[in-house]
């Protein structure tokens, strides 16, 4: 056992060594420790090296506040963490712990010599030192900023754990499990209340854990936590450990993290890492307790440099000694109680050093029966020592004079600057906070939520105002719960609530633009840092905050923004509450990703939707594509093809004899009603009133502002029924806008609307032996060309299956959709399979679909319009219905800027060198020659190679491109300038002779 | 997560089963032909962008499907109440002592 631990003392289990390694040695600890108590108890205080000046660091403090002692940590492959807390972490067997920021080691660090570099470090340094020149950031300042800065390393691997997910509706959720905490649970759990009740660490009792002293009920005040937490359990209370309320939400839902596995020493099979609850509860008790800050002083970061609360959690709660001789620095009358604790054990105290110049007779005398030197009035100049503080130097201050210092050598400097209410979830809410001028805190104010904040959250100190202040906390709770509260505090013994001051950094007799006395340990921010930005301009703490960057590490600031305030309002001259209070935000601490996504990960992430063919596609040897949400067949490679093989077979066999395409994830929406066509008149631009039932058209959707927003060809059934398809994507869109109207502005049109999207399959069959494939399965309907031409739908039998059959092309050859109940989809597919067998039927993919009906000039709402596009600019005014009183978008289209000259017109492309594909999204300019930055006219919005035509092919659009056929423009590229020639966009079959087969 | 009341199905659910779907009470111009160009982009463009109260529009799309309007803080995020796609604008202030902030030249 090391020297460092005190046999028997603590909450921790003396019987059970655990063993764990740090930085590759390996290290006994006891069973209910931590990392950082388990390094300290062997006498390791160096756990680390600063963000930015890699300063040697240690742990600060026992709990999730911690900004030095932050590790890798790593169970397994994968199983590695950076930045975990070594407060927080408690020790289990294979665990790995590794320091971060060290270049080479721990003990040598080369990056040290940032801290030589301090002056060129300090406030807005990222603003001003890599300001200029330009062409600096991507050889030096980056390259360099990157090595230097980064707090641990991001983990490579996969992470191969399992995080869960709950929710969970009650009646009150108590977040902190002290002594307030538990009052309230129980004042709500005793009046029948469904409680649960979260605390971060590893044990309920926060505060008392460290105070095995007080009393309570006329008990140790021990046995009453285990009686209290006993009582809670039989009342049904759910008291949740290791639990983080990482976030509080609108309308009472708290977010909560539980840590299920990582303190354990063997996973159980099948147990997650972390579990993510969602909890809504009709009422919230804050009991988060409060926070120590440090003092600001002259190497206040140096190992060894701890809160004195710090110390006298790892004494009591741990057993360990955090040193063998100390020197307490400190504004605050509970640093005082710490020292005796300490001297009581054992420890060495040599001196308590107070800033303030009356200290409660009571306290001194009993430093002073104990052996401590006293002294008030005291300030610290600095601390010495290289990787562990070696001495601290004190000095006297009378009437803000600094008098002469000396030197008192110790091992450990234990530092108060009092305590700050916890009130970050309470800050999640927009909750108010005012200005306590007496006390010197921010204490909360106005809330928006069912919540009451209990305990030192609101600035009482002690166990008794504590317990006292939990059980009214509860009981407004279980009132506006509608129940009755008949819990009552119990009394307290050796209670030693101790008050202080707020102060700025510390007065020093040494030159304060060299005094390296840090703000916020863990980004290295300080005091000078935070009176430069002052000096150069920054009034509000908001804008210290980020010109500083104080309190903007991932401890968001527990420890370093009061003490950044009153900084900051000393040096404005300003009283705190005028400088402002900065904002936290949800998570509490640090969360893992895992945990976030928790089941929403891999297959998971997202629905795949899947068509009634995709299992043959599948068999098939389909190469797939994601479409929206949709598994889509790609191409069908045939043995050693690659995709453009692929689809240059798929597409010269659709040409030369037919192809058969999955269309089943087309949107499909059945508008009916006696006001269908007038419905459809309104939304569409296209006139529907003379489109006979049995005939289709192709339908053309804007919006208000006259832009193109979804196509699709619309086939009319009856007077008062039409079959409407839209873009893959837009289906649901389209329904939505549709509804929209429909509700809202046309309530009086009688009509219904309903998604068939996945209630048909939808299979096309294109090429010129189209029908010769599809009659022989057809019954009820002729099909020749004269009785069902082109632009036709009809209801029939197809493979005996019931359908709704189209003649129509997205391809530009004789074409053909059939529509059959969803869940026949693959009968029909291979009944026309089967049929087309003899004609050498071709399945093809989206990729083939594309191609063939770019060389048509057909356009994809999406791709080769953007939301910016009319119908005009699209080259397609034909499908407007002039002659309409009004359609969406008729309006908008007569806005000045979209009939003005100039405007990008869709057209073709072929390039000079017909081997040259262009790149979709590539710029266009008309002189390749004009001086950067070039003056851009387009981009190319679509582009293939086409097989049929045996060149390449694209669409763009181009500034006035209807009137510069033939003209040659240029795509300028990183390796070489291409050019290409504006042509009309219909490559293949212009006269559409095909279609009419 | 906000809760959020929709006056169809008389419940109170997750934010979640429901849309946004802008700003209430902008009502279609009954014959946008007539419109001038200035009329146009009010209706099209012009939003009042309140802090405070502000009626705006949202769906039931997870649920019933309805479309209904609320009047919710914009500093607070909440709902301060949601009512039926055609009634009147709420007298928010009667109902909860916040002035409601609407844009000049408007009922
Ligand atoms: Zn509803």
């Amino acid at each position: 056992m090391s020297t460092y631990r005190i046999q028997g003392r603590g909450r921790v289990n003396h019987s059970e060594p655990v063993y764990f390694t740090f930085d590759g040695k390996t290290y006994t600890g006891l069973r209910g420790d931590t990392v950082a108590s388990a390094l300290l108890a062997n006498g390791v205080h160096l756990m680390g090296r600063s963000f930015k000046y890699h300063r040697p660091r240690g742990a600060v403090s026992a709990g999730s506040d911690e900004p030095n002692a932050l590790l890798g940590t790593r169970r397994g492959k994968g199983q590695f963490e950076p930045n975990t807390r070594a407060t927080l972490q408690e020790v289990r067997g294979n665990l790995e712990t590794t320091s971060q920021n060290k270049l080479p080691s721990l003990k040598f660090d080369i990056g040290a010599i940032n801290d030589a570099s301090y002056m060129m470090f300090s406030a807005g340094f990222y603003y001003k030192t890599f300001m200029w020149p330009k062409s600096f950031w991507d050889k030096v300042y980056e390259p360099f900023i990157r090595a230097a800065a980064g707090l641990g390393v991001a983990p490579s691997e996969e992470d191969p754990d399992d995080y869960a997910a709950r929710y969970v509706h009650i009646d009150l959720l108590v977040v902190g499990g002290g002594v307030a905490g538990i009052m309230a649970a129980l004042t709500g759990a005793r009046a029948g209340a469904k409680v649960v009740l979260v605390d971060e660490t590893a044990e309920m009792g926060g505060a008392l854990l460290s105070e095995p002293a007080v009393t309570i009920g006329g008990m140790a005040g021990w046995d009453w936590l285990a009686a209290a937490l006993e009582e809670l359990e039989s009342l049904g209370v759910q008291v949740m450990t290791r639990t983080t309320a990482i976030g509080y939400y609108h309308e009472n839902m708290v977010g909560l993290v539980q840590r299920v596995s990582d303190h354990l020493d063997h996973v159980p099979e099948g147990a997650p890492r972390e579990r993510l609850w969602r909890v809504r509860a009709k009422q919230v008790v804050l009991a988060q307790g409060a926070l120590e800050k440090p003092l600001v002083f002259d190497g206040n970061d140096r190992p060894g440099v701890m809160l004195a609360s710090a110390a006298q959690t790892y004494l009591n709660r741990y057993g360990v000694k955090v040193g063998s001789r100390a020197v307490v620095v400190t504004t605050h009358d509970s640093a005082w109680y710490a020292a005796f604790d300490l001297a009581e054990a054992g420890i060495s105290v040599a001196a308590i050093a107070d800033i303030r110049p009356k200290i409660d007779a009571e306290l001194v005398s009993k430093a002073r029966a104990l052996g401590i030197e006293v002294l008030p009035s005291h300030t610290v100049i600095t601390t010495r020592g290289r990787l562990r503080v070696k001495s601290v130097s004190v000095a006297p201050v009378s009437n803000g004079a600094v008098g002469t210092s000396r030197v008192i050598p110790c091992d450990v400097v234990l530092m108060s600057g009092g305590w700050t209410p916890s009130l970050h979830l309470f800050s999640h809410t927009q909750g108010k906070l005012k200005w306590d001028a007496e006390a010197q805190v921010y204490l909360p104010d106005v809330k928006t939520e069912e919540v009451e904040i209990a305990g030192a959250g609101r600035g009482l100190w002690g166990y008794g105002a504590a317990l006292e202040d939990g059980v009214v906390a509860g009981r407004t709770a279980v009132k506006a719960l509608g129940l009755r509260a008949t819990a009552r505090a119990p009394g307290v013994g050796v209670d030693r609530p101790g008050t202080g001051i707020m102060v700025k950094d510390l007065p020093t007799n040494g030159d304060p633009g060299k005094a390296r006395a840090f703000v916020d340990f863990q980004n290295d921010v300080t005091a000078k840092d935070i009176r430069l930005a002052v000096r150069e301009g920054m009034r509000s703490i908001e804008h210290v905050k980020r010109y500083t960057t104080n309190g903007m590490a991932t401890d968001q600031g527990k420890m370093s923004n009061m003490n950044g305030l009153m900084i900051a309002s000393d040096a404005l001259g300003k009283a705190p509450p005028q400088v402002g209070l900065t904002t936290f935000r949800p998570p509490y601490t640090p969360t893992t990703f895992g945990a976030l996504a928790n089941y929403v990960r891999g297959h998971q992430f997202e629905v795949t939707r899947k068509t009634a063919i995709d299992s043959w596609a599948e068999e098939n040897g389909a190469v797939f594509e994601p479409v929206s949400q949709w598994r889509r067949a790609w191409y069908f490679p045939k043995d050693g093809e690659d995709m453009a093989a692929a689809v240059a077979r798929e597409c010269a066999a659709t040409r030369k004899s037919v192809g058969i395409f999955d269309a089943s994830t087309l949107g499909k929406i059945e508008v009916v009603g006696p006001d269908a066509v007038e419905f459809m008149n309104r939304t569409y631009t296209n006139p529907w009133t003379k489109l006979a039932p049995g005939r289709t058209r192709y339908g053309l959707l804007l919006g208000e502002d006259g832009y193109i927003r979804d196509d699709g060809v619309i086939g009319r059934l009856s007077q008062d029924r039409f079959h409407v398809t839209t873009t893959t994507g837009g289906a649901a869109r389209v329904l939505n806008m549709m509804e929209d109207y429909l509700q809202t502005e046309w309530p009086d049109l009688k009509v219904w609307l309903t998604s068939t999207t996945e209630q048909w399959a939808t299979v096309a069959v294109n090429g010129p032996n189209a029908r010769k494939v599809l009659e022989p399965l057809v019954e009820g309907l002729d099909i020749s060309n004269e009785a069902f031409p082109h632009m036709s739908i009809a209801e029939c039998t197809v493979a005996g299956l019931p359908a709704r059959l189209f003649r129509l092309s997205f391809t530009g050859e004789l074409g053909f959709e059939i529509n059959v109940p969803a869940s026949k989809g693959r009968v029909l597919w291979e009944a026309l399979m089967k049929s087309g067998a003899e004609y050498d039927i071709c399945p093809y993919g989206t990729e083939t679909m594309h191609v063939l009906r770019a060389e048509k000039g057909y356009i994809i709402v999406g791709q080769d319009t953007d939301g910016t596009v009319t119908p005009g600019d699209a080259g397609l005014d034909w499908a407007l219905g002039k002659k309409k009183p009004d359609f969406i978008g008729m309006r908008g289209l007569k806005r000045p800027d979209l009939v003005a000259s100039g405007r990008r017109q869709l057209v073709g492309l072929l390039t000079s060198d017909p081997k040259v594909k262009l790149e979709e999204g590539a710029q266009i300019v008309l002189d390749p020659n004009q001086p950067k930055p070039m003056k851009m006219v387009g981009w190319v919005t679509s582009s293939y190679y086409s097989a049929t035509l045996g060149r390449t092919i694209a669409m763009a659009l181009i500034e006035g491109g209807f009137d510069k056929m033939n003209d040659t423009v240029y795509i300028p590229m990183p390796d070489k300038t291409i050019t290409a020639k504006i042509t009309g966009t219909v490559f293949y079959d212009p006269e559409g002779e095909k279609v009419k087969l | 997560m906000l809760l959020i009341h929709c006056p169809y199905c008389g419940e109170t659910l997750p934010e979640t089963e429901f849309a946004y779907a802008g700003e209430a009470h902008i009502a279609r111009p009954e014959n946008p032909s007539e419109q001038t160009d200035a009329e146009w982009v009010e209706y099209l463009f012009m939003r009042s962008n309140v802090k405070g109260v502000h009626f705006e529009r949202w769906r039931h799309i997870h649920g019933c499907g309805r479309f209904f309007n609320a009047a919710r803080h914009t500093v607070t995020d909440k709902f301060l109440t949601t009512y039926k796609a055609g009634e009147p604008r709420p007298d928010i202030e009667a109902l909860t002592g916040i002035k409601a902030g609407v844009k000049e030249g408007e009922k």
